[in-house]
């Protein structure tokens, strides 16, 4: 069956194909049952597969991802959905100290297959609490796999390798890119993989390294830049832990400039994780400073101001400007020197 | 040999039947014109007000917005009961609470439009904002009645949630202290039968959500959260208890959500109309309305009038909000501490230059 279907409709039909082929897998959360929840991602599921494998939970998001820990240290296949992002934070002790630690502190003997999802980010004109991205704590934690998808394909086959992985994942879903854009997915069953970046657009002039809502933002800054003649890479990082590094310095040791975007503030967020590997590896071979494009450091506004906190192409394409701009100095510096 | 050593009753509070008869002998004070006739203008505002906003919302005006249709009895009620020192710690649900505490209007909407300023309505005083992330008030509320107790203030400490926030490890917690501490507390569940699409009963097992503090040690009560004689009569018993240092109470108010849960919400997908109509029947503005007809407290042309003083009021409010300017954008960064660190100044015209800004 091949469709042309939104991010959030492959959501849903990687849930549904998780569900038909592996009678271990079990839905829960609130909302997620008969009114398919608040956005829609399990709709239909409930009444398809059964109010026994698609579950209301009561409201309670510590008891959620605890009781996935349980089921899925008897290897079960929780996948769980928290509301919103913003909702997580009840459930982070569990996370931490239990899902992401269940494998390691018993040597392997038990382990701790689910996938908690939750739609993350802004845009949406939503109320306090429901825009922020919080995902740099969460790939902050070793043991955590943390993915992000940011197109309806990658949706479907992450969403299917997060499901058939034998390590708790976190699947932050962009809420804003939900209903964006409509692909064509081929309902193959097929997973992609988890641990990768992904190559959306190749270039020689500069890498823009972004996930999530973002992506859409890059690609629109790369249609630009390239009438100006300028062609940029542009990678999807897609799993924030573990971070596929290589894939990254392979880029930026050919293009030696990188502009990272993402929505969460700056501060101690993935941008400035990979902002320093690439420092550290590539040393040398930079012909300009890695930039970063984020969200500001402070509370992310409730939504009448929200528009003055969120990056957009424009101020993408003002740090690829500075990023070639410091790139010729260095360069005419260098002519004129040598 | 097996002795029961705990035994306990809930008690369901109600006076008025759907049609606003005495169901039995009614309290003294309900046969006088007040405050009676003063809750129900109240709840007629609370409802022009209700519906302005979900217009507003609808036509682009408003963000998500939490109608308050049902809730109406409850939050007039305790509006009115509470004093100017006591504390109230509302959840999403509460305008009219807080309206009746003292916050303009307008600041609702400011609120509800998207705009922090919302919150810093000096008619809020030192009560809270409203929560959110479901249940974490209930821990607020614990702490700011110990507060009170801690300095030896006579005041209450009034906290709402919605059965689906009975659920959360935060209600129990806040129970379990209040009970220890023996803390000045009424802490009030809206029992509006749904969370989002989650039936009452898929919530709880347990026949009523007031039994959840007898566990804590906690008095519980059980009230008809349409029915305004019978939430006076405990909702003013929970507070002179807390007054006088006699310890908390939970009040489960039994109501029914009438509206969609919020303005991003559709009801009719999860359930039934007849259900929804049963609700209606009972609702808090026709049971009083008709009791207070039948004393002859109330007829037509103060009905009409009523309304036509509501909807200016609303009016007005609503003026001001569609004609209050955006928030400068350098109070992204004002508020976030006490004093802004230098390094958040260098991000405040990045702030203007984002979103095409010229503020
Ligand atoms: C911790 C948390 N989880 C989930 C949500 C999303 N959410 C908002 S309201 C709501 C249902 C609340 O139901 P209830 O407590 O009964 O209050 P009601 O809205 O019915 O008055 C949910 C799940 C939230 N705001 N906070
Ligand atoms: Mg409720």
């Amino acid at each position: 069956m091949n469709e042309s279907i939104c991010l959030l409709e492959a959501v849903n039909l990687a849930l549904a194909r998780a569900l038909e082929d592996d009678p271990e897998v079990i839905l829960f959360g609130e909302d997620i049952g008969h009114n398919g929840g608040v956005f829609r991602a399990t709709d239909g599921l409930a009444k398809r597969f059964g109010a026994h494998r698609v579950v209301d939970t009561p409201l309670a998001e510590n008891m959620i991802a605890g009781t996935a820990v349980g089921m899925a240290s008897q290897g079960l296949r929780p996948v769980v959905e928290i509301q919103f992002m913003g909702f997580i934070f009840p459930a982070l002790e569990q996370l931490i100290s239990h899902a992401a630690r269940l494998h390691h502190r018993t040597r392997g003997r038990l382990s701790c297959p689910m996938v908690l999802r939750a739609p993350y980010g802004g845009g949406i004109h939503a109320p306090e609490h429901h825009s922020e991205s919080t995902e740099a704590l969460l790939a902050h934690i070793p043991g955590l796999r943390v993915l992000i998808p940011s197109s309806p394909a990658r949706a479907y086959g992450m969403l299917l390798g997060a499901i058939r992985c034998d390590d708790p994942v976190i699947f932050l879903e962009p809420k804003r890119i939900y209903r964006a854009s409509k692909t064509l997915v081929e309902d193959s069953g097929a997973a992609l993989p988890i641990d990768r970046c992904f190559t959306l657009r190749e270039g020689a002039a500069l890498s823009l390294i972004s996930y999530g809502a973002m992506i859409p933002e890059c690609l629109a800054a790369a249609d630009n830049l390239a009438e100006r003649g300028i062609d940029c890479e542009v990678i999807d990082v897609a799993s924030l832990n573990p971070i596929d590094y290589d894939t990254l310095l392979a880029s930026v040791s050919k293009t030696g400039r990188a502009v990272i975007v993402h929505e969460a503030p700056g501060k101690g967020g993935v941008g400035a994780d990979i902002s320093a590997v690439l420092n550290e590896q590539l040393w040398g071979q930079m012909r300009a400073p890695v930039m970063r494009v984020t969200g500001l450091d402070t509370v992310m506004p409730y939504y009448r101001n929200e528009q003055h906190y969120l990056p957009g192409v424009s101020d993408i394409l003002d740090a690829v400007d500075k990023s070639l701009e410091a790139g010729r100095n260095e360069i005419l510096q260098a002519t004129g020197s040598g | 040999m097996r002795e029961t050593v705990f035994k306990t009753e809930i008690g369901l509070t109600h006076y008025l039947s759907a049609d606003g008869e005495p169901l039995g002998e009614l309290p003294g004070w309900s046969h006088e014109p007040e405050p009676l006739t003063g809750y129900y203008r109240w709840m007629v505002l609370a409802r022009q007000f209700d519906q302005k906003a979900v217009a507003l919302q609808r036509t682009g005006q408003l963000g998500t917005y939490a109608s308050s249709l049902g809730a109406e009895a409850i939050d007039v009620v305790t509006g009115h009961l509470m004093t100017p020192e006591d504390i109230l710690v509302p959840y999403y649900r509460d305008h009219i609470l807080q309206m009746i505490r003292g916050t303009p209007m307008c600041d609702l909407l400011l609120y509800w439009g998207g705009d922090e300023r919302g919150n810093a309505s000096p008619g809020m005083g030192r009560d809270l904002p409203n929560a959110v992330p479901i249940a974490t008030q209930t821990l607020h509320a614990a702490g700011v009645a110990a507060a009170l107790k801690y300095r030896h203030q006579p005041h209450a400490t009034v906290c709402l949630c919605g059965d689906g926030a009975t659920s959360k490890g935060d209600f129990a917690e806040a129970l379990n202290l209040a009970g220890v501490w023996h803390l000045p507390l009424v802490m009030i569940v809206n029992n509006n039968q749904w969370a989002i699409s989650v039936p009452r009963h898929l919530q709880c097992a347990a026949p009523t959500l007031a039994q959840k503090a007898i566990a804590a040690g906690v008095p519980a009560e059980q009230v008809d959260g349409n029915d305004p004689i019978a939430l006076h009569e405990v909702v003013e018993y929970a507070l002179q208890r807390a007054r006088a240092g006699k310890g908390p109470t939970l009040i489960e108010a039994l109501s029914y959500r009438l509206s969609d849960h919020t303005t991003a919400d559709d009801a009719s997908r999860y359930r039934g109309p007849d259900q929804l109509k049963e609700a209606w029947r009972k609702e808090p503005l026709r049971r009083l309305r008709q009791y207070l007809v039948n004393l002859g407290y109330w007829d037509e042309s103060r009905e009409r009038q009523c309304l036509d003083e509501a909807q200016q009021q609303v009016q007005r409010a609503v003026e001001e909000y569609l004609s209050t300017p955006p928030e400068p954008v350098e109070s992204m960064f004002q508020y976030l501490y006490a004093e802004m660190p230098d390094q958040l100044r260098d991000q405040i015209e990045m702030a203007r230059v984002r979103g095409g800004g010229d503020l």
